[in-house]
């Protein structure tokens, strides 16, 4: 990438997760073309959105193609199918030679294995546990009166 | 032999019936997502069929999957699934044979990619019929050996075809192709050097994908 150029990216799954990270890159001064095959996800986008939107499924080559995944600087997999995801993904990277790749993955044993395959997974489930685990630590536990001896 | 089915439908229901039909002495897993479809199965298959999904490594591992089985075979309707199942059955258990139904011959690229064969789709299979029975083109594929490179594809010769009177032995054929056999009315024998091709014979030949230009203008000149 030159200076000057923005940056691209593609965000595949435009649901509640990808229509936030297309947001706020679109914010952070990049150019992002959204897939999704819904049409109303375009809606989570919002009005003032001036990126890019195609309708299509992640598993269609011509969709990713339309979506510019051949000069994409970065692709961001969001579907809510981890198998979709971990297809797309390695589409990405396997067909298109995409250097970066990242891609959302909820089942834990999933994420963790692909990530042995050299996959860039990011697991919500993992992060959820250990901030529930964290917040239960922090709670303030009353101090039990010792029970009395006879 | 013990072989791990993914996806209990019409496909993997036959399948397991096959697997076990009495003196075949196979041992059979059959994994089932589906509740309603599962208790189905379960009357005629008992501890043969397990409840789960089986892109999850827990499920997989109570089927067995660490033995490892000999063959796993993923015929879930979902393409994802199967691709998942046969990549995590080669890569994370060392499964030396995979077999994976394609339900949309879009995404035979995607299994080819992963390395994922053998492949299995109905539809290119059907589609493969309908062109052997009303060819559109002159040359019709037939069968695709995706590990050996190679493909077998059928033409008819008609009576303009620079092969037509010829000897095999002087048809120029592209390198890495080769004539298979002759059939002329509605008898076939093999092809060798000293058979004469005629107007309105059927060839088959094997060839490596790609020479199917250089064999067309051989045989058919178009």
């Amino acid at each position: 990438m030159s200076y000057g150029e923005p940056v691209k990216a593609l965000v595949i799954g435009c649901g509640r997760v990808g229509s936030n990270v297309a947001l706020q890159l679109a914010e952070e001064g990049w150019e992002v073309t959204a897939v999704d095959e819904k049409e109303e996800a375009l809606t989570r986008l919002g009005e003032k959105w001036r990126g890019g939107f195609v309708l299509g499924h992640g598993m269609d080559v011509d969709v990713l193609r339309e979506a510019g995944i051949e000069d994409a600087d970065a692709v961001v997999v969001a579907t809510n199918g981890d198998n979709t995801n971990l297809v797309v993904a390695q589409v990405a990277m396997k067909r298109f030679d995409n250097q970066c790749v990242v891609v959302r993955i909820l089942d834990p044993a999933r994420a963790d294995f692909y990530q042995t395959l050299g996959l860039r997974t990011v697991c919500p489930t993992k992060a959820a546990i250990s901030e529930l685990m964290e917040a239960a630590r922090a709670c303030e536990i009353p101090t039990r009166e010792p029970v009395p001896t006879s | 032999m013990y072989v791990l089915i993914a996806g209990g439908g019409k496909i993997g229901a036959n399948l397991a019936r096959n697997l076990l039909r009495d003196g075949h002495g196979h041992e059979v897993t059959l994994i089932e997502q589906r509740r309603d479809r599962y208790e189905r199965l379960e009357h005629e298959f008992e501890h043969q069929v397990q409840l789960g999904d089986a892109t999850e490594i827990h499920v997989l591992d109570r089927a067995g999957i660490a033995r490892p089985p000999d063959v796993v075979v993923a015929v879930t309707g979902d393409d994802e699934d199967n691709l998942i199942i046969c990549q995590l059955a080669r890569e994370k258990y060392g499964v030396g044979k995979v077999v994976a139904r394609v339900n949309d011959p879009r995404n035979q690229a995607h299994f080819d990619l992963l390395g994922i064969s053998a492949t299995v789709s109905a539809t290119a299979s059907i589609m493969a019929l309908i062109e052997h029975e009303v060819p559109e083109h002159d040359l019709i594929h037939l069968l695709e050996l995706r590990k050996e490179n190679l493909e077998i594809v059928e033409v008819q010769i008609d009576k303009n075809a620079p092969a037509a009177g010829k000897r095999v032995e002087k048809l120029k054929l592209p390198e890495g192709s080769r004539l298979i056999s002759i059939t002329r009315n509605g008898r076939s024998e093999i092809a060798i050097g000293s058979t004469e091709l005629q107007p309105g014979d059927q060839v088959l030949a094997i060839l490596q994908p790609g020479k199917e230009d250089e064999l067309r203008r051989v045989l058919l000149k178009n």
